[in-house]
């Protein structure tokens, strides 16, 4: 079954695609140094960098998942915007952006070879770079199955047109043209997706948290016992798994978004980017778990049925796509699958211009040619682009093969932006944190975090002594293995840094807290000055918190 | 360089236009979808229009990706 686009659906989906080239093609003049091409030349204000960085995580990935993830879990999902992002956004944003943005740096690891050494940075921006590699792959897939479901489009003609027009437009104009696409996807997302929820809610009347049984409908009063709520996790692998490891290891260390960051024109534009990121954030449920409960509610009334794939198992991932559909006349019916196209654009420019900055500073020229020249890296970047697009290919037919895509996505994040969290923070924070303690640490908890993954996967160990549960779901599993491979590598790096030598602290200065003359915001006004308003917001975050309770 | 909110205001611009334009049609031939008689594509299409001006006239004089 595939659901029909009428010619004016056609025209929407082909402007979107002439736009974001012409964007690119527009672009391209005004990319000529290293720092235009990686770093949007450093010109953005607070609300485009701000808008970028919510983007380059709400791709494909977020929509469509969470959707579906709140047909089979209930308002439970929203831990993941809220708890699960809130506080580590409002903390990259204060107390971490100072240490990054003054260091000047591209990326990342770049920030890794300033503060410990070579040797860690190129082990970060090797895990990191195979790890971009595979999500730009899985919203590949994730685009492919939309072309399919709704189009009846060919898996392999899906990924390839994707695939081409990316490569195009980002080897074109670098971040800029990432960032710049991914404003236009913010607009398209809510102007294309809000609308079906308003929609769902209209139709289905009534207060829908009321109808849903009690374990799908409460955010903390069923967290005391796993077998109370549907994804078998209890309040301290919420709090300490999501809420603090997963969380803070995604958005305070992964270059993906925090590279956003890194293109604004200045130190309190950078502070406020996340800041600002974070109220759209708290919203973005409004459109996933609005649209999850009223697919719910429709389909436990049996007024629409979710796709199922070939062994009749219900595919989650459909419900959003079937609400547009059913709500969407020819017109608006297009303009959802723009916005959910412009989403897995997004997504797949944001990997990839994250993926040929660390390539390029972090592997070429530090290991391979290190007198490169900028015109010689503006080239390698775009190069690089082309190659890590194919790579992308080949991980999106591997992606295919799993079962339950956000599952895995968690499983990768716990692989390696757990125990680098661990390291930053530390290496941020307490100027004792030596070289080799942060290489080791690091080591020590990515290894830790494959070994369990393989364990609980294959059964090696009973889940109880990981996951205080029997029978934990596969995000509880890696909301535990999250926790574990943070401590890990958090014991390690402590305990090598205290038998190892520790760096002078005149080379420490910019990178760790202490050490670096952080500006004071007092001299702006209130309004402008980013800890009113994470204050504001984390005012918002408590109080949907309480009221959801 | 035009600033990104041009670009943007442009693209509400096209599809508010496109979207509205449509709604208009279904004023007199309604669609089948759930809801149709309240004109979702009439007013949504109008809101995009108006957001699309508002940016275009916010970036029109830009010359970085500013906001």
């Amino acid at each position: 079954m595939t659901i029909k686009l009428a010619f004016i659906d056609w025209v929407i989906i082909v402007l979107y695609f002439g736009f974001i080239i012409g964007i690119g093609l527009y672009l391209r003049k005004f990319t000529v140094t290293g720092e235009d091409f990686f770093l949007a030349g450093r010109r953005s204000s607070s609300w485009v960098a701000g808008l970028a960085f919510l983007s380059a995580n709400l791709g494909a990935l977020e929509i469509l998942g969470w959707t579906g993830a709140t047909y089979k879990y209930g308002i439970y999902t929203a831990h993941f915007y809220w708890i699960g992002a809130i506080p580590a956004m409002l903390f990259l944003g204060l107390y971490m952006m100072p240490f990054y943005y003054s260091s000047k740096i591209y990326s990342v690891p770049g920030y890794l070879k300033g503060r410990f050494d070579e040797k860690t940075r190129i082990l970060n921006a090797v895990s990191f770079a195979i790890m971009t590699v595979l999500m730009s792959g899985i919203n590949m897939y994730l685009m492919a199955l939309i072309f399919h479901m709704f189009l009846g489009w060919n898996w392999d003609v899906s990924i390839w047109i994707s695939a081409l027009t990316v490569a195009l437009y980002v080897a074109l104009g670098g971040l800029t043209s990432a960032i710049f696409t991914e404003v236009v996807q913010f607009f398209l997302i809510w102007l294309g997706l809000f609308l079906v929820a308003i929609l769902g809610i209209i139709e289905v009347k009534g207060n829908l948290l009321q109808e849903l049984p009690q374990s799908m409908a409460s955010l903390w009063a069923t967290s005391g016992d796993p077998s109370k709520n549907p994804m078998g996790v209890t309040w301290p692998g919420i709090v300490l798994g999501l809420g603090f490891v997963l969380s803070f290891g995604y958005w305070t260390t992964d270059f993906l978004v925090v590279q956003r960051a890194f293109s604004s024109r200045d130190l309190r534009t950078a502070q406020m980017c996340p800041i600002i990121a974070s109220y759209f954030k708290m919203a973005i449920p409004l459109i996933v778990v609005g649209g999850g409960l009223v697919a719910w509610k429709l389909s436990s009334e049996k007024v629409i049925s979710l796709f199922v794939d070939e062994k009749g198992n219900i595919i989650h991932d459909s419900a959003l796509p079937i609400l547009i559909a059913r709500y969407c006349p020819p017109g608006l019916l297009g303009l959802g699958v723009t916005a959910l196209l412009a989403g897995f654009m997004a997504g797949q420019a944001g990997n990839i211009s994250a993926f040929n900055t660390v390539w390029t500073y972090d592997m070429y020229k530090a290991v391979i040619k290190k007198d490169a020249s900028e015109p010689h890296l503006v080239w390698m970047g775009r190069l690089v682009t082309i190659i890590g697009i194919i790579l992308s290919v080949g991980a999106a037919y591997w992606a295919k093969q799993f079962p339950t895509i956000m599952d895995y996505i968690q499983a990768i994040f716990s692989w390696v932006n757990a125990p680098l969290f661990a390291t930053i923070l530390l290496g941020m924070f307490w100027k004792r944190t030596t070289s080799d303690g942060a290489f080791y640490g690091l080591l020590a908890g990515m290894l830790s975090s494959f070994f369990m993954f393989l364990a609980l996967r294959f059964g090696w160990i009973d889940p109880y002594y990981l996951t205080f549960s029997h029978t934990p779901s596969n995000m509880s599993n890696n909301m535990w293995r999250a926790w574990w491979a943070w401590l890990i590598c958090f014991v390690v790096t402590v305990v090598v840094s205290l038998l190892t030598k520790p760096k002078p602290d005149g080379e420490l200065k910019g990178l760790v807290r202490g050490l670096t003359p952080v500006p004071q915001m007092k001299s702006y006004p209130l309004l402008q000055r980013p800890s009113f308003w994470a204050f504001i917001s984390l005012l918002t975050l408590i109080f949907l918190n309480i009221y959801f309770w | 360089m035009l600033s990104v909110w041009f670009w943007v205001g442009i693209v509400l611009i096209t599809y508010g236009f496109i979207v509205g334009g449509s709604g208009i049609y279904y004023l007199f031939h309604p669609s089948n979808t759930a809801l149709s008689h309240l004109h979702p594509s009439l007013w949504w299409g109008g809101i995009m229009l108006i957001s699309g001006i508002i940016l275009l006239f916010i970036g029109k004089g830009g010359e970085e990706n500013k906001g």
